[in-house]
């Protein structure tokens, strides 16, 4: 008995570590906002690691000592001796996610009037951008932002609930991006079944009509946009704390392709698609590659390097998919009848 | 008069789409506009509606300027529209098709919905009660929870007007609602717009291909050949000006 429960959880340190688990619900928080963005309003957004980003400096601001100059504290249990701003995890997360979609709202504002292709070259290109500005802020006017290709390390211990949170209270942490995912799930869902998540869904079927029917389009793409953008703001500060830390070599293209392919993979609009979908990728990335790897390799007395096999296995299997099963493990009900009647209107044309 | 529209021209590059067009719609009339292939009537819809800024002239809807108006203003205004080739959100059940044309009468934002305030619960029960009326107003009641694509093509157009009424519009813009339907469901149809004058205090302009229901229902009928008005008047006017014969006819007295 001993031993089996001894093997069980060398099991889970290999195959399902606590920091996994906690990793997986951080690109679900993002991949949920980036839902509303593509799912819903159907704007193609590949540059949404900026948001990401931003939330994640946000976190280093204003729960680090990184502004020593400045002596700024609200409801931080930080330790009174350290200069800097340190605020309460849920002032944070509340920043953060304004911070986001006030820059959502300013890249949106001169670009959503481009169409689908064109739209999804900007955000490539904002996607970049931030990132770029944040790896060499270490001086933009005299000012340092970023503390350059350095990061901010270590972000402030997170107070919660009369605890104080260390890099390694992986179990409490966990409820904590728990609370942050459901939360993101209620708001897609009660949005979705409002005014606004209507209009969302009727830009995505027909922009011209939706115009028609007296739905402003600039407002209402922006309000999708500004309302991703801050969830992706709430990701970015869970992802400081998760690795305690903003490291900018950490935001890079493969984020946005990643979230993109967890909200495709999943079944686009469906929430519970995407988490599904966000899981599965994040798991497989973190621990079910290395853990496989170590497992074949350790059978076989080969040496493959498994991890490295990642975008070989995520590409195979976004074409697998594409060719398979275009609306996802999970997809939003009416996108799988949309998919397959159109699948039958192609056979029968084969047909005739 | 509802809609005033004073001097209208269309040029797009060298191609004069309307040229010169004055037209007015008085109040709970129903006025058509009819005119041969590529006579510029949907070009002229979409001038009133927004979506084209014409190159000369304007538009005056119950008494407000609104040339080159934002199309979503202009709806919300008012002046609402159905589409000559069915432009319904296929993937949105007829009940939220309907509930979509309400966006700019519902006030909720982002926060209120998120929290679920008893003031957006009570906004979202209401709306969706007049858009239950309104299906059932058009006679597509016992689809509300189909999905657009899946109705009858018959249905979908009755779609487009109840998503139309939706807007509690003042001016209702009809392209082409006849379109491919047969004679008995077009008899049906003018019915229908009779009906709706009727009852929504509405005028409507009708942009109609088969003359027998433009006859039926019209009480105006302005005509358009080459982007000029070459006619105007009562059906009864209309049926005997030899321009128009000669418009969709070809001349009377051409050489043989």
């Amino acid at each position: 008995m001993p031993h089996f429960s001894h093997s069980v959880q060398s099991g889970f340190r290999n195959w399902l570590p606590a920091s996994t688990v906690n990793e997986c619900l951080v690109w679900v928080i993002c991949a949920l906002g980036l839902n509303i963005v593509v799912g819903y309003a159907g704007l193609l957004d590949l540059g949404f690691v900026a948001f990401w980003a931003i939330g994640g400096y946000s976190a280093g601001w204003f729960m680090s000592n990184f502004f020593y100059q400045i002596n700024l504290r609200f409801g931080s249990v930080a330790p009174k001796s350290l200069p800097g701003i340190h605020l309460s995890i849920w002032l944070v997360l509340l920043l953060a996610g304004l911070i986001c979609a006030f820059f959502g709202i300013i890249i949106g504002a001169p670009t959503l009037r481009l169409k689908s292709d064109y739209l999804a070259l900007v955000t490539l290109g904002f996607g970049e951008i931030i990132p770029q500005v944040f790896t060499n802020g270490e001086n933009i006017g005299g000012v340092n932002i970023s503390n350059g290709t350095k990061g901010i390390s270590p972000v402030d211990n997170i107070g919660l609930l009369h605890k104080t949170l260390g890099p390694f209270d992986l179990n409490y942490k966990y409820g904590l991006y728990v609370f942050i995912a459901a939360l993101m799930v209620y708001v897609s869902l009660r949005l979705r079944g409002g005014r606004l998540g209507r209009s969302w869904l009727a830009i995505r079927e027909d922009e011209l009509a939706a115009s028609m029917m007296g739905v402003p389009l600039m407002k209402t793409k922006l309000s999708a946009y500004a309302v991703g953008a801050f969830s992706g703001g709430l990701g970015g500060v869970a992802f400081a704390t998760h690795i305690n830390g903003i490291f900018p070599d950490r935001f890079n293209f493969s984020i946005s392709i990643i979230l993109l392919a967890m909200v495709v993979l999943g079944g686009m609009g469906n929430v519970w698609g995407v988490i599904i979908g966000a899981i599965v990728i994040a798991w497989v990335n973190a621990s079910g590659l290395p853990a496989a790897g170590s497992l074949v390799n350790s059978t076989f007395h080969t040496n493959i390097n498994f991890p490295s096999y990642n975008y070989l296995l995520f590409g195979g299997t976004l074409i697998l998919m594409m060719l398979f099963k275009r609306e996802g493990f999970l997809p939003e009900s009416r996108l799988k009848q949309f998919l397959h009647e159109t699948d039958d209107e192609d056979t029968n044309l084969e047909l005739h | 008069m509802v809609l005033e529209a004073t001097d209208i021209s269309v040029i797009f590059g060298g191609l004069t789409a309307i040229d010169q067009v004055s037209f007015a719609i008085p109040e709970k009339s129903i006025v058509s506009l009819i005119g041969p292939n590529g006579a510029g009537k949907t070009t002229f819809f979409n001038v009133l509606t927004g979506l084209y800024k014409p190159t000369t002239g304007s538009v005056a809807f119950e008494g407000k300027d609104i040339t080159g108006g934002q199309p979503h203003k202009i709806a919300s205004g008012g002046m609402a529209r159905t589409f000559q080739n069915i432009r319904l959100f296929g993937l949105m059940t007829a009940e939220e098709n309907v509930m979509v044309a309400m966006h700019s009468h519902l006030k909720s934002g982002i926060i209120s919905t998120i929290i679920g305030t008893p003031k957006q619960r009570k906004e979202e029960i209401e709306a969706r009660d007049r858009a239950r009326e309104i299906l059932d107003f058009v006679g597509i009641g016992k689809s509300a929870g189909e999905f657009a694509r899946n109705l009858s093509y018959g249905d979908q157009r009755r779609l487009e007007v109840a998503r139309a009424l939706a807007l509690k519009p003042r001016l209702l813009l009809l392209d082409e609602p006849t379109a491919g339907m047969n004679p008995q469901e077009s008899k049906v149809f003018v019915d229908f717009v009779h009906e709706l004058r009727e009852t929504q205090e509405v005028s409507i302009l009708l942009i109609e291909h088969d003359m027998s229901v433009v006859m039926k229902v019209s009480e105006r009928i302005t005509v358009l050949d080459r982007g000029s008005k070459i006619a105007e008047g009562s059906p009864e006017e209309i049926k005997n000006d030899p321009k128009v014969i000669e418009a969709y006819l070809g001349s009377s007295t051409g050489n043989h």
